[in-house]
């Protein structure tokens, strides 16, 4: 077993990972940026290690200074979480090299799998169905007019080092491929420094489902079945669930063979999950492998009762799984809402500043993730992802009213975040009837906008705040000088002979 | 601590018609108010604001924080004096709050008489510095004035309190670290412009303010050079040029913004720490002290019930209660603050003086602020008392009072005669601040006492020459004194006279007071300490 980890990352899953060391009685080592210092993850760990300035290249991102901290920490692992890191073959065969186990896939397969490129050429041999597309990347404007009319339009700019949406480019027409790919190979660069980008046939209206995956070390490989992630603003998911309602049994299982055949080809080992588009016809085309925990994997922790992060790590020690495929059931439905620092009012705009309050939400069957606290400073630098909600009932619309009430319950003042806005998809008529596409958002939710009309409990909340302000002139006897009331700041609007 | 009871009975006719006169006094005291503070004639308020220039109370209003109490000192100062010319002597001056800290502002208003200083106009100034410097208050100066009105030269100019006390007092505020502010919104003329000269910071008003030791006619007359106002003296001048000025502002709304923010970079003050309680309402009515207090003033009624209605739960400890008992003494608590209060029950005998002697020693012992509430005649006459020293008794409580050095506050609540006036803390025996109440009178004697004694000594004189005085002669004699005493013991004569600061509606007194005391925290009360007392 493992001895002491590393978690490079911050917010929600730092502290999600944390969890599960303690839970396995392994030590657990932080490491932060200067402006994350007061972050739950840092009080949370055993060990903190501040890794440099705010800007993530600085900190989260220097491999350097990570590496070192852990040997300083005497940990014999890292694990990347998702995001920074998290994909990062060079960081990863790094590990390797220095002989600090990486909980996650080997580098090779990693570097395979995140090259889309080299990845769909690999597929294609083993016969795993892909959305048509090019066979190779390019630089050059030249070559992808012939490609797109080869593959037909509308087809999709996508960077072939990157995913999150970053440099992604839907085009309907010849002319405005060049622009598209412009503007696509300019977002590539800046998001990861490699400009090259793609073309693929553009599915319309798809619902975007992925597989989680587990494989050891020793060749064994499991599917916990799918995920439904079809609900996406600006192509970043903010709702998902599973099962999906799209899928019958034998879909389900049929997508799940050939999800473990992706990872068997591609020799990955560890949590991964294997994407797919499925179209309105029932076909399903593989779209990539993220080679890290999701953001949305406790929603497959729920209905399948495996803790996936403890798998993880316990793979990277190098046992063997101890379940067979058949033994896996998903048992109810699970819900997860993403809380992100963005206003859904003003075209999901980031909003950073101090968290005022915040109310947790609970309940049967609601799991809580979270990398916040009341008076903590939501900072400009990363990733907004506050927090999720999570969601179970046995059946789908047991976990849509729980989700329902646990987002009616969750209050974080100071900021905005996207709370009522979700309340307003669970109560959608389209997303009760389980009409999840992955233009869900756009076509139903554009002209959105907070109900300030009939605000929950407003009067009450004037009468408490009066009440208390009230309460605070006649503060209780005391020589506390901070206490002492003061009539001055008390009496009001007051003057001589003036009432 | 036990509630006083009330002994009043608030349906009887007695109370409902002394309510009606008490009311009547407050009200007509609130239209003088009124009237008083529009300021200037309206010919000049309308000129004022065609500048685009605030008038002296929106200016304030603006200085400071919303929904907070302004403790305004002197509102109706020279009133009835120089021909009713100079309402509230052409400037306001008092205690607001700025950034949550108290701050003492005076402010000029142009509107009458362009601002200028009368010989009130100086006493009211002054004073103010004074409640400055007794309860360590930043001050906040709205200059807009053309300086002393020339008319009244010899009444505001050369003497120890005149105009230059003004300045001198700046500098030694200054001196003791209370910050002096002032904002330039008008025309700071000769002396005037010391004001800003001599403060801490400045602020000046662009093509509005202007500061200069010589304004362009002196100027053109002493060395023949034409120049307007803004090139001598305005706030690029002083801006840029002198340095006159610190801080630019564009108008008036500008220049009271930087004076918040001025005020908001100041040091927070740190307030002497009393052993404070909750605040409590009092738990009779004090809308019923319109009812208690007799409407003739010769009538005496029980000081306890005008103290059960001013303090916190009604809750008294007497102190010596079977001792000298024409003075109440005991401990209260008013919105929280610990008190000592004296009130009179009556004419002051010896015990009653050694009463008070021994009450002001408690409470300056134990660092207690000090209440008055005066309605008094005076020490006891006649040779009984003479003989067994009512002179060295009353003196004991005066010596007591003047030396207390813990902040005194004085509310006059019905006659405020002779001597008394002096044992009972009086304008002379610096309280922090002294309110009198609409029915109130203050006087050396009453009318009717002064008027019997001019004519004892004139009859003594005519018998001398074998004359004698009819009793319509007598009347006749007794006339102008009698009309003389009555108008000069007159709670608006007093203020007007600034022997006083200001006349309190009885339901704002303990406000007031809270007010009062919670400002003279600001300085930490010193140790007892106390000269020789004759035994």
């Amino acid at each position: 077993m493992l001895k002491k980890i590393l978690i490079a990352n911050r917010g929600e899953i730092a502290v999600r990972i944390i969890n599960a060391c303690k839970e396995m009685s392994i030590p657990s080592v932080a490491v932060f940026s200067t402006v994350d210092r007061p972050a739950l993850h840092v009080q949370m760990a055993d060990e903190a290690y501040c890794i440099g300035n705010p800007p993530p290249l600085e900190s989260y991102l220097n491999i350097d200074r990570i590496i070192q901290v852990t040997k300083e920490s005497g940990s014999d692992a890292i694990h990347p979480g998702y995001g920074f890191l998290a994909e990062n073959p060079v960081f990863c065969a790094r590990c390797e090299k220095e002989g600090i186990v990486f909980i996650g896939p080997n580098s090779k397969a990693m570097k395979l799998v995140g090259d889309k490129v080299a990845s769909r050429q690999t597929m294609t041999q083993a016969k795993i169905p892909i959305i048509p597309g090019m066979m190779s990347s390019g630089k050059e404007v030249k070559g992808f007019k012939e490609a797109a009319e080869k593959i037909g339009y509308p087809v999709m700019i996508k960077a072939s080092a990157g995913g999150g949406g970053k440099g992604m480019r839907i085009i309907h027409s010849p002319d405005e491929l060049d622009k598209g790919l412009e503007a696509g190979m300019r977002e590539a660069k800046s998001a990861f420094g490699d400009e090259s980008v793609y073309l693929e046939r553009y599915i319309e209206n798809p619902r975007h489902v992925e597989f989680q995956v587990l494989a050891d070390n020793c060749g064994n490989v499991v599917h916990l079945c799918e995920r439904e992630c079809s609900i996406q603003r600006r192509h970043q998911k903010i709702v998902e669930e599973t099962p999906s309602c799209a899928l019958d049994e034998k879909l389900r299982e049929k997508m799940g063979e050939v999800a473990k055949q992706v990872i068997k080809v591609s020799g990955y080992n560890n949590a991964g999950t294997v994407e797919f588009l499925l179209d309105q016809n029932m076909n399903f085309y593989f779209l990539e492998v993220n080679a890290r925990l999701q953001v949305e994997h406790p929603i497959t922790e729920l209905v399948t009762g495996i803790d996936l992060v403890k798998q993880q790590i316990r793979i990277a020690s190098g046992e063997k799984l101890s379940f067979t495929q058949e033994q896996i059931k998903q048992r109810g439905h699970a819900i997860e809402c993403r809380i992100y620092a963005e206003d859904p009012e003003n075209n999901f705009f980031p909003s950073s500043g101090k968290i005022l309050f915040m109310k947790e939400p609970q309940g049967p069957g609601i799991r809580h993730d979270c990398g916040i606290y009341s008076g903590f400073d939501v900072s400009v630098y990363y990733d907004p992802i506050l927090s999720k909600v999570v969601a179970w009932g046995e059946t789908r619309e047991d976990a849509r009213k729980r989700m329902i009430q646990a987002l009616s319950n969750y209050i974080i003042l100071g900021i905005k975040t996207p709370i009522e806005f979700l309340g307003s998809i669970m109560n959608h008529p389209e997303f009760i009837a389980g009409n999840t596409q992955t233009n869900f958002i756009d076509m139903n939710m554009s002209d959105w906008k907070e109900n300030k009309g009939e605000k929950r409990y407003i009067h009450e909340a004037i009468m408490a705040a009066g009440i208390s302000s009230q309460n605070k002139s006649k503060s209780r006897r005391t020589t506390a000088k901070e206490d002492m009331p003061n009539p001055w700041l008390t009496v009001g609007k007051w003057s001589l002979s003036g009432s | 601590m036990f509630r006083i009871e009330s002994k009043i009975d608030t349906k009887s006719l007695e109370f409902q018609q002394n309510k009606a006169e008490l009311q009547r006094l407050v009200a007509e005291h609130k239209e003088i108010l009124k009237k008083t503070k529009l300021g200037g004639p309206e010919k000049d308020r309308i000129r004022h604001k065609e500048r685009k220039k605030l008038l002296v109370r929106e200016r304030l209003d603006l200085l400071f924080d919303k929904n907070t109490p302004f403790l305004e000192l002197s509102p109706l100062a020279a009133y009835n004096m120089y021909d009713n010319e100079a309402p509230g002597s052409g400037i306001v001056t008092g205690v607001g709050v700025v950034h949550g800290r108290e701050i003492l502002v005076v402010a000029n208003d142009a509107t009458v008489k362009g601002g200028t200083y009368f010989p009130i106009t100086i006493k009211k100034h002054v004073r103010a510095q004074e409640v400055a410097m007794e309860n360590r208050l930043p001050c906040v100066y709205l200059v807009d004035s053309g300086g002393i009105f020339l008319p009244y030269q010899s009444g505001t100019f050369p003497d120890k309190d005149h105009f230059g006390k003004i300045f001198y007092n700046q500098a030694r505020l200054s001196a003791m670290g209370i910050p002096q502010i002032a904002i330039v919104l008008g025309s700071c003329t000769a002396g005037g412009a010391y004001v800003p000269a001599m403060s801490d910071e400045a602020v000046i008003v662009r093509k509005q303010g202007t500061i200069f030791i010589g304004g362009p006619p002196l100027v053109k007359a002493a060395t023949g050079e034409e120049v307007t106002d803004e090139d001598l003296g305005g706030a690029d001048v002083h801006c840029r040029i002198s340095g006159v000025a610190d801080h630019y502002a564009l108008n008036d709304q500008h220049a009271l913004q930087i004076a918040r923010n001025i005020v908001e970079c100041l040091d927070p003050s740190k307030k002497f720490e009393l052993d404070v309680a909750e605040p409590e309402d009092p738990y009779y009515d004090p809308e019923e002290l319109y009812g208690v207090v007799p409407r003739d003033l010769r009538r005496s009624y029980d000081i306890r019930e005008v103290i059960a209605r001013i303090v916190d739960g009604s809750k008294f400890q007497e102190f010596k209660e079977l001792f000298g008992p024409t003075l109440v003494t005991g401990f209260a608590r008013i919105m929280g603050y610990p008190v000592g209060i004296l009130g009179n029950n009556g004419v002051l005998f010896s015990e009653s003086s050694l009463k008070a002697a021994h009450f002001i020693n408690l409470c300056t012992m134990r660092k207690i602020p000090l209440i008055f509430l005066q309605n008094i005649t005076g020490f006891i006459v006649g040779k009984q008392y003479e003989h067994g020293g009512i002179a060295s008794d009353g003196a004991k409580m005066v010596h007591a009072v003047a030396n207390a050095d813990v902040p005194k506050f004085t509310v006059i609540v019905g006659g405020s005669y002779g001597a008394g006036n002096y044992g009972m803390c009086g304008r002379a025996y610096d309280p922090r601040l002294i309110w009198m109440w609409p029915n109130a009178k203050i006087c050396v004697m009453g009318g009717e006492q002064a008027a019997n004694v001019l004519l004892t000594v004139k009859m003594k004189q005519l018998e001398k020459q074998g004359k004698t005085m009819t009793k319509e002669e007598q009347q006749k004699f007794m006339e102008p004194t009698l009309r003389k005493y009555e108008e000069e013991s007159s709670p608006y004569f007093s203020g007007a006279n600034l022997w006083d600061d200001g006349i309190l509606d009885p339901l704002e007194t303990r406000t007031a007071l809270a007010l009062g005391i919670s400002m003279a925290l600001n300085v930490p009360i010193p140790d007892q300490r106390f000269g020789v007392f004759r035994m």
